[in-house]
């Protein structure tokens, strides 16, 4: 099998963001990691590759920085990366971000091609099953296991409310992955020596720019929500935020 | 023609899903502010079903979009369908919620038309005669106010509560139902879907639970939770948690709130180190109050909590736990 696994670099969770001067996106001087749901991607391709042997290519999107991810994936045994560098790549939509990857592999030959659910920047959930459409190949979404059969494979798609289903499809196919479908690996110091001397192709923004429009929507301007809700502060030493907490719930709120 | 607003509305499992009257509900707002007429859609086997239920709302048209094709339902079938249908009548905005089915066709079907989606939103602003969908961005620490950039169709998806099902408006009289056969030719149909189950049945229904206790990222190790459990144990709340614990294995998946898990609504919920992110609020906004501690003041859990302690829990709860069994032991 051989497994293309979709990686994003994003803000940490706890980075605080701060407006840049176009008030439609963050300054970029922040900490950065991997998209969540991009690494368990990543780990189910790996474990993939163990039963069925093959391969596992790790692709990103983004100026150098994004490079730490491709690099933190092959030391945790991806077999070779693709990196298409470049800032712009960083303001393109869902649709154009697909188009852009579905250039950078039109040589290649995939069974598989792996994508987090969704990312934690804009969270739109929808470049994996763009890509899928672009190539014309199936997909399914939000899996939680994945059984390779005769015919193709059999996947696990998680429902609302706690219901699942099982699907089977044929390949070659676009799954997206939900987080904790696996348990993630670390990156051993063998695995982070071994990295260093595997393949990073880089694409640069020329090589794909035919395959990109402009963007089909466009992010006005961005901006911290305005609270609905009045909020109370309640401040003091923790004994006595605990006083003022149990006097809420016992006195307002009734539940003691 | 008067542009049109076209809301594609859920069934699942023979029902009306409930968010499809709140997408109703931002439809015929959308349709106030703008002028344009509106119109739903229902798609399935047995479309026809639905309709007359949809067809009471405030909305000029019903189609029943219907084909043997469309049960069970499948990304490549459902996208299909929609396709001819938009392709006949060409709204200029088509509506959706923010499902996992729909997240599970709609980029497909609108780049199959070439278009965008500008997916969960949970808003939207008439400016200047300016459509801007409004949308959170970074796990809800920012919003987005986003316009569309292509021809008609535009799509886009609301999020789970974004509006009020209960305040979408009847019509005056039925609106007419039109029942439009989808073609889906052989071979178009790809994926094979099994029975929609249940794993292993829910031992924990944490939907009827007065009082409600759950932790996040911040209670950091398995061992922690002790300390979140001795204080639902004393306030004889229900011990729930965030995704992350979940997929941890701190707690068992059935005391997982947000998308994934249970929606629940309380009288007092109280996050301990839960920052906030969409997929876990979902799960719990309803809740009549919501007490928040974590750390990080620009946590987006802070936006709609009634009550904010900015603080480390692992100072905070313990004294809590405490005061509340003195309290108890004392009434």
């Amino acid at each position: 099998m051989k497994i293309l696994v979709c990686m994003k670099q994003v803000p940490q969770k706890d980075a605080p963001l701060k407006l840049n001067e176009t008030a439609a996106w963050i300054r970029e001087d922040v900490s950065y990691e991997v998209n969540e749901p991009d690494a368990f991607a990543l780990e189910e391709a790996l474990r993939q590759r163990e039963k069925h042997k093959g391969e596992v290519v790790v692709i990103t999107s983004g100026p150098a920085r994004s490079q730490q991810v491709l690099r933190e994936a092959l030391a945790k045994g991806a077999d070779r990366a693709i990196h298409l560098e470049d800032n712009a790549f960083v303001g393109l939509d869902a649709f154009n971000t697909a188009n852009a990857f579905a250039a950078a592999i039109k040589d290649e030959q995939f069974d598989l091609i792996f994508t987090g659910l969704q990312s934690d920047d804009y969270g739109y959930a929808q470049t994996g099953v763009i890509l899928a459409e672009l190539l014309g190949w199936p997909h399914a979404t939000i899996i939680m296991q994945i059984e390779k059969n005769e015919t193709g494979i059999r996947v696990k798609r998680e429902l609302e409310a706690g219901f699942f289903q099982f699907v089977d499809m044929p390949l070659p196919a676009v799954l997206t992955i939900q987080s904790g479908i696996n348990k993630l690996r670390y990156a051993t110091l063998i695995g982070i020596k071994q990295a260093k001397n595997k393949p990073i192709r880089k694409v640069a923004l020329a090589e794909v720019q035919s395959a990109i429009g402009e963007n089909l929507q466009k992010i006005e301007r961005l901006y911290v929500p305005q609270k609905t809700k009045k909020t109370e502060h309640i401040e003091g030493s923790p004994a006595e935020i605990a006083k003022k907490l149990v006097d809420k719930l016992r006195n307002e709120l009734r539940v003691l | 023609m008067p542009d049109t607003i076209l809301v594609v509305v859920e069934q699942r499992e023979g029902k009306l899903s409930r968010v499809s009257w709140e997408t109703i509900t931002a439809g015929q707002a959308i349709a106030a502010a703008t002028g344009w007429t509106l119109e739903a859609a229902v798609v399935g086997g047995n479309a026809s079903a639905f309709a007359a239920e949809v067809a009471a709302k405030k909305v000029a048209k019903v189609y029943a979009v219907e084909s043997p094709k469309l049960e069970p339902y499948t990304p490549d079938a459902f996208a299909a369908a929609l396709k001819q249908l938009l392709t006949a009548k060409q709204p200029k905005l088509v509506l959706m919620p923010h499902t996992y089915q729909v997240r599970d066709f709609v980029p497909k079907l609108a780049t199959a038309m070439g278009r965008a989606v500008i997916s969960d939103c949970i808003g939207f602003k008439h400016e200047d005669g300016k459509l801007l969908f409004t949308r959170q961005m970074f796990q809800g620490k920012l919003a987005a106010d986003v316009s569309f950039n292509s021809d008609a169709p535009w799509f886009a998806t609301f999020q789970n509560g974004a509006f009020r099902g209960d305040k979408a408006e009847d019509g005056a009289s039925p609106a007419p139902i039109e029942t439009v056969a989808a073609d889906i030719a052989d071979g178009v149909i790809r994926n094979k879907p099994q029975e929609v189950f249940k794993e292993a049945k829910q031992a924990v229904d944490l939907t009827q639970a007065e009082v409600i206790v759950a932790v996040g990222r911040g209670i950091k190790e398995q061992k922690n939770i002790e300390i979140a459990k001795q204080l639902a144990d004393a306030l004889g709340a229900d011990l729930a948690a965030s995704r992350p614990i979940c997929d941890n294995g701190w707690l068992p998946m059935d005391r997982q709130i947000g998308s994934s898990g249970q929606t629940v609504a309380p009288k007092v919920y109280l996050a301990l180190g839960i920052s906030g992110a969409i997929q876990h609020i979902v799960g719990m906004k309803g809740s009549r109050t919501i007490i928040a501690v974590n750390k990080d003041s620009e946590a987006p859990i802070f936006e709609i909590a009634d009550y904010a302690i900015i603080g480390n829990l692992f100072d905070i709860v313990p004294p809590l736990t405490e005061e509340v069994k003195k309290v108890k032991a004392g009434s």
